[in-house]
Order: C-alpha cells, then structure tokens, then sequence
C-alpha cells in the first residue's frame, strides 16, 4: 500500500479513474452541490500552482488573478467563436483545445512579466506583479472585444467535474514531481538562499522565470474551467481581492506543502458557503482566521511531519 | 495559596496554547465550526404549504444601498400578499441570500436556491452584471426569474425565462435627450461617462444619438474611471467648451464629488443624469452643491397614485424611512410574480413563464406596464430634480 502511495504516476492515475467515475455520476448530482464542488477543483489549480511561485520557489506574487483572467478571457472567446460557427458536435471538442491555449496563452502573460520582473526580490516582486494583475484588468476592461466592463456572457457551460478534477490532478502531479525533481531541487535552493544556489552554479533567473510560467499555465486552465463554469465573466472577478484569496489559500496550507494548500483550497471554498447565513461577519472570520494562524503558526496550518523528504536517488 | 495559584495560572495557560496550537485540534476546531454552522442553518426548510419564492440580492458591499432598498420592497410585498390571504391557498415563503456584490456568488446561489430549496421562482439583481451570471441558471432550470432594476438589455436576451420589471439603458439615454431638447432646451451639451460601467456608457451613446439627432451639438465628451477621486481636469476642459449643460450617466458616489468640484472651478450650469444618481447619499455628500440638478428615474415617492402613496405610507411604517425607486420595483417585481402564479393557477416553471410574459396594464407603483415580446417592461419615466435637499418630482416623460 505504501508502496502504491509513493508512485506519484500510479497516485496520478487512480485520481483520473476516480473524476471519471464521479462524473459519470454527476447528472444525478444536485446543481448546487456540483458547483460547489467543481469551484473547490478550480480552487485547488489555483492554489497549488501559486504554491510552485509563492512557496516553493518563495517568490511572492500578487498577480495571479491576471493569469487567471488570461486564460479565461482567451478559452472564452474560443469557445463563444466555436458556437457561432460551428455545430454543438464541434463545440465539445473545442473545449479540452479552448483551455489549453488560454493556458498557453497566460504562460506567454507569465513570461512576459517574469523575464523583467524576476531580477527583482521579495517587496519589489510584489508590487510589480500586483500591478501587473491591474494592468490586465483594466486592459480587458477597456478592449470591446473582450466585452468592455460588462464583460463576456453566454459562455457555453462545460465545465464538468471530470475535466476539473483530472486538470486538477495533472496540475498536483506536475508540481509535485517537478518540485521532487533533481531538476526542482533547485526551485527550493532559490527559495532557500538565491545567493548560496547561485554561487552552486544555479541560475535564479531562470528557476524563477520557470516558475512563473508554469505556474501561470495553470492559473490560465483554471481561468478557463472557471469562464465555463460560471458562463459570464467580467474584469471585476479578477481583481486583487482573486489573487489574495489564492494567496491566503498558500499561507494558510503551508508554503510549499501541497497537502496542506489542498486542504487549504477545499476548506477556504466551502467556508463561505458554510458561512452564508453570517455572511456580514464572513470577512471579519477570515481576516480573524489568518491573524490568529501568523500567530499561532507561521509555518502553516497543515504542518504534516518532516519539512522535506530527501532525495531518495 | 496566592502563590500557589500565581505559579500554575502560566502553566496551565502554556499547556492550553500548546493543546491549541497543535495542528489537529485546530483541524478539529476548524471543522467543527463549520459544521456546527452548516447545521443550523440547514434545517430552515418549510412544510409544504408555503410557496417558495428565492431572492438573490446585493445585500453587503459595493451595491449595497440599491440591493437592501429593492430587497426591503420585495420583502414589503410579500407580506402584504401573505397577509391578505396568499396565492392559490398558500403562503409565500421568501428566501433572501447575499451575494456581497461580489461576482461569482450569484451563481451559487441561485443554484443553491433552485436545486437545494426548491424555489419556484427567482427575483432578482440590481445590478445587470450579477443578473447575467443568475440568468443561464434559471434560464436552463426552466424557472422564471425577474429582475427588479437590471437595465442592460443583454440581461432578457439570456432566454424567454427571464423578465423584468424596469426600463432599459437605450430608453433613458433617449428621455434624458427629449428632456434636454424639451425641457432644459438646450442646444450644446457636454458629456462626463464613467469609463468603467457598460451603464454608463449605454446612457452616454444613446443619448447622444437622440440628442443629435434633434440638432443638439455635443461640446465635448470626457469620461472618468468610476470612484476617482479628483475630476477637475475633466470639468475645466468642459467649462473651456462652453456648453449649456452638462449630462453625468454614473452613479451617486462619483456624481457627488463632481457636482462639489464642478461649484469650485465656477462652472454653473445645470448637471444631469439617470436612476444611478438615486441615493440619499448623493444628498448628503454634496449637499448645496447638487442643489437644482436633474435625474431620470423609475418612479416619484411624491406620485400621487393611490398605489404610491400607500406603498410610501406602508414602506414607512415598516421601516422609517421614504422608499426611493429600488424599493419601489422590488415591490413590483414581487407583485408581478404573485399575481402570474394567481392567473397561471400553478408554479409549473413552463406556464408560470407564460403567465409572465402574459402581464398587461399592470398597475404598479412604478406606474402602468406591459411586458413586451423581449420581456422588458414598457412603461414612463419620471424627472426628479434636486430642491431644497430634497427630490422633487418634476415630470413624466413616456415611452
């Protein structure tokens, strides 16, 4: 069994059966709590893809909403294009194809702003990112083919649990094999000391330009499943407020810990919905919540074991 | 003993911080919470002798002054409904969630709302943009849903499940042009859009297309991005244009600064706008300086119908204070909705649809409607301007 949990291929393929057989089910479903759900998968991507920026390599990005609305913008437009000229038959197969150029194109937005930015360290990283986030809004904000500020509506609804949860699992699975890499080992060295693994002959620049864009990969499939789950979007979903919540979500599990930012993301999702008859007082438990747990653990909610494994090879 | 207890209160107070801070109590407490709360608000379900009617309305945030005066309408209406007996034998249960005027939440809801409780129909949003994310869900539930005060014409054109129960942008801009022409008369007018909001927008381009078309000239057009602060570069270019009057479609929190700052550069002529100026607040930021300004609205408190004034009488008696025009088309909305369910005689979603669209010279506060074929209301608008610190009805221009 043991064995069985080590193999991070086989862990992958078990997840892909399983959000296969629960999709299988999901019609019977009740909408709510189907919702519900597929907004904890996004959340997961969301989250465990800033863990490989914010965490792992502990560079400390505030613009994750603008990846986000990159590859929401552009997986929607795909698709909305795909429904005008095309039948319902075609219209599926675009999807699987619609968010992966979103992605693509979010990983273009992260190397854009990684490659000038990412010579920068800690306060400095922040600001220029949480302006970058900006930048993008108020440029689909302004653009009339992305909808001005009303945005895009009638998006077709395909985001379903299945491809949710198995973009979640492909996403958990390459972060986590990268990170545990020979290769990744150096994405911790950077977040160690940028110094000491570039005196080893490590290039910061480049683990953290690779960082970025795979990161922002993620948060651009994420913005996709999330256009075509809730089917409108505007500028003002992905504004800074988006890309703190994916922040807390990182510190509350644990930077670096993708267990802990896993359950971070489920908690962090399901709490409001839990919450909605105190709804006034939400943000006063939330805010409450992150100050008591800086206190009380700063090094994250979710503190399993042994900070890292060694190399087993 | 004094000693004693002053030695074990930090011990006992070291172990409880360790206890707590262990990762599985705070797991636990974590959960347990959440649970706890999940419990008791689940069990609110009623017996099944009420209708239940689902609301989704900006009741915390940004939108929160229009979201709480159209719930307080709605929730006004039913009452009275309930109270004179109810539809087809039952009373109506109003179910109101919060939507924080957030984007993302009204989806939640609404599936919340059609699929966990059961609801046989939606009211809501003020706002078009949460509208439009509520709309697709409805839409595909096959329950009706109205919209109280949603403006933006793409709101109905989501599917034949949705309606509403106000105007829309195109027809204001085009009142706002005849009152310019008519009223006002004036010739050359400048133009100050909110960059941000498709709202504003909307108004400012037909507007200007009415206007024109009745030889009006436009001096100048300047936009702003919504919650700015300083906007006397905008206003110093304008009074450089020299117009008759200048026409401001945003909302109150940005019309209140521009009306103080327009009085400081010395530029005195009228200023006028739509129903997003509509706030007590407007009143009390600007004070002297929206004093004799204008605004298109849905509806007066000072009508004198006898619908209006009983709503006004009503409104105020339940919750002290003079309903504005959101309260107003709540209460409509639900109205509308109350006397479908009667001639549908079901809350089948398929023939309460019907029942809807098949609404004719409804008598409402607002005034006398009809929902047209694309399910938007065809009713008047009314002038208000600002007297006194007060708004005072002006007139009714029809569609």
């Amino acid at each position: 069994m043991s064995r069985i949990l080590k193999d991070p291929r086989l862990l992958l393929l078990i997840a892909i059966v399983a959000a296969v057989i629960t999709g299988l089910g999901a019609d019977q479903m009740n909408l709510y709590y189907r919702g519900v759900i597929i907004d904890i998968g996004i959340a997961i991507i969301l989250a465990v893809s800033l863990n490989l920026i914010n965490g792992h390599t502990g560079q400390f990005s505030l613009g994750h909403a603008g990846f986000m609305s990159v590859g929401a913008y552009v997986a929607a437009m795909i698709t909305l294009a795909a429904q005008k000229s095309m039948g319902a038959e075609v219209l599926a197969w675009m999807f699987l194809p619609a968010l992966l150029v979103g992605g693509l194109v979010a990983a273009l937005a992260g190397l854009l702003v990684g490659i000038p930015s990412l010579r920068l360290r800690g306060d400095y990283l922040a600001i220029v990112t949480l302006g970058f986030g900006e930048i993008i809004r108020v440029i689909f904000q302004n653009v009339e083919a992305a909808g001005g500020a009303s945005g895009l509506s009638g998006i077709p609804r395909m985001t379903g649990l299945t491809w949710t949860f198995i973009l979640a699992a492909i996403a958990v699975y390459v972060v986590g094999c990268l990170v545990n890499s020979t290769y990744g080992r150096g994405f911790i060295a950077v977040h160690d000391d940028e110094v000491a693994a570039s005196s080893m002959g490590l290039n910061p620049t480049r683990y953290k330009v690779t960082a970025f864009v795979i990161g922002a990969f993620f948060a651009g499939i994420a913005g996709g499943l999330f256009a075509h789950h809730k089917t409108t979007i505007n500028p003002q979903v992905f504004d800074f407020m988006k890309s703190f919540e994916v922040v807390v979500m990182v510190i509350l599990g644990g930077m670096g810990r993708t267990g802990g930012v896993i359950l971070a993301a489920i908690i962090l999702t399901l709490a409001p919905e839990f919450l909605r008859a105190v709804a006034e007082y939400r943000m006063i438990i939330y805010a409450l919540l992150i100050i008591f747990l800086m206190i009380a653990r700063p090094q994250g909610l979710f503190h399993f074991g042994r900070k890292r494994k060694p190399l087993t090879h | 003993m004094l000693l004693h207890s002053e030695s074990r209160v930090p011990r006992i107070r070291n172990n409880l911080i360790l206890i707590i801070m262990k990762p599985e109590s705070l797991l636990l407490v974590t959960f347990a919470s959440l649970f706890g709360i999940l419990s008791l608000t689940g069990c609110k379900s009623g017996d099944g002798n009420t209708i239940k009617v689902g609301e989704f309305a900006s009741l915390t945030g940004k939108e929160k002054t229009f979201g709480m005066s159209s719930h307080e309408g709605t929730e006004l209406a039913f009452e009275e409904i309930n109270k004179a007996g109810g539809v087809l034998g039952k009373q109506i249960e109003l179910l109101t969630e919060d939507n924080q005027s957030k984007a993302g939440e009204p989806a939640n809801i609404v599936n919340k709302l059609i699929s966990r409780d059961g609801v046989v129909a939606i009211l809501g949003e003020v706002a078009s943009s949460r509208s439009l994310e509520a709309a697709p869900i409805a839409q595909e539930a096959k329950i009706p849903m109205i919209s109280p005060a949603s403006t933006n014409p793409k709101v109905t054109e989501v599917g034949d499940y949705i309606f509403r129960v106000c105007f829309i942008d195109p027809f204001q801009g085009t009142v706002m042009a005849n009152f310019a022409i008519n009223t006002l008369k004036v010739k050359k007018v400048a133009i100050l859009t909110d960059a941000k909001s498709d709202y504003s927008k909307g108004l400012a381009k037909y507007f200007k297309e009415q206007f024109t078309k009745n030889s009006g000239v436009i001096s100048s057009e300047l936009d702003y991005n919504g919650s700015d602060k300083d906007f006397k570069a905008q206003l110093t270019t304008i009074k450089g244009a020299a117009p008759d009057a200048v026409f401001i479609p945003g909302y109150y929190t940005d019309v209140a600064l521009i009306a103080i700052q327009a009085q400081e550069i010395g530029l005195s002529i009228p200023l006028f706008g739509g129903d997003g100026w509509e706030s007590e607040n407007l009143l009390q930021v600007a004070g002297k300086a929206i004093e004799g300004h204008y605004f298109s609205t849905h509806c007066s408190p000072e009508d004198t119908s006898s619908k209006m004034t009983s709503f006004v009488a009503a409104y105020k008696a339940k919750y002290n204070k003079t309903p504005d025009a959101m309260a107003a088309l709540g209460y409509d909305s639900a109205y509308v909705l109350a006397e479908a369910i009667k001639r549908a005689g079901t809350t089948e979603g398929p023939k309460l649809r019907d029942a809807i669209a098949a609404t004719k010279d409804f008598e409402g506060v607002t005034g006398k409607f009809s929902l047209n074929e694309k399910r938007d209301a065809v009713k008047s608008a009314a002038i208000l301007q600002i007297k006194d610190g007060k708004f005072k009805f002006l007139e009714t221009i029809a569609p």
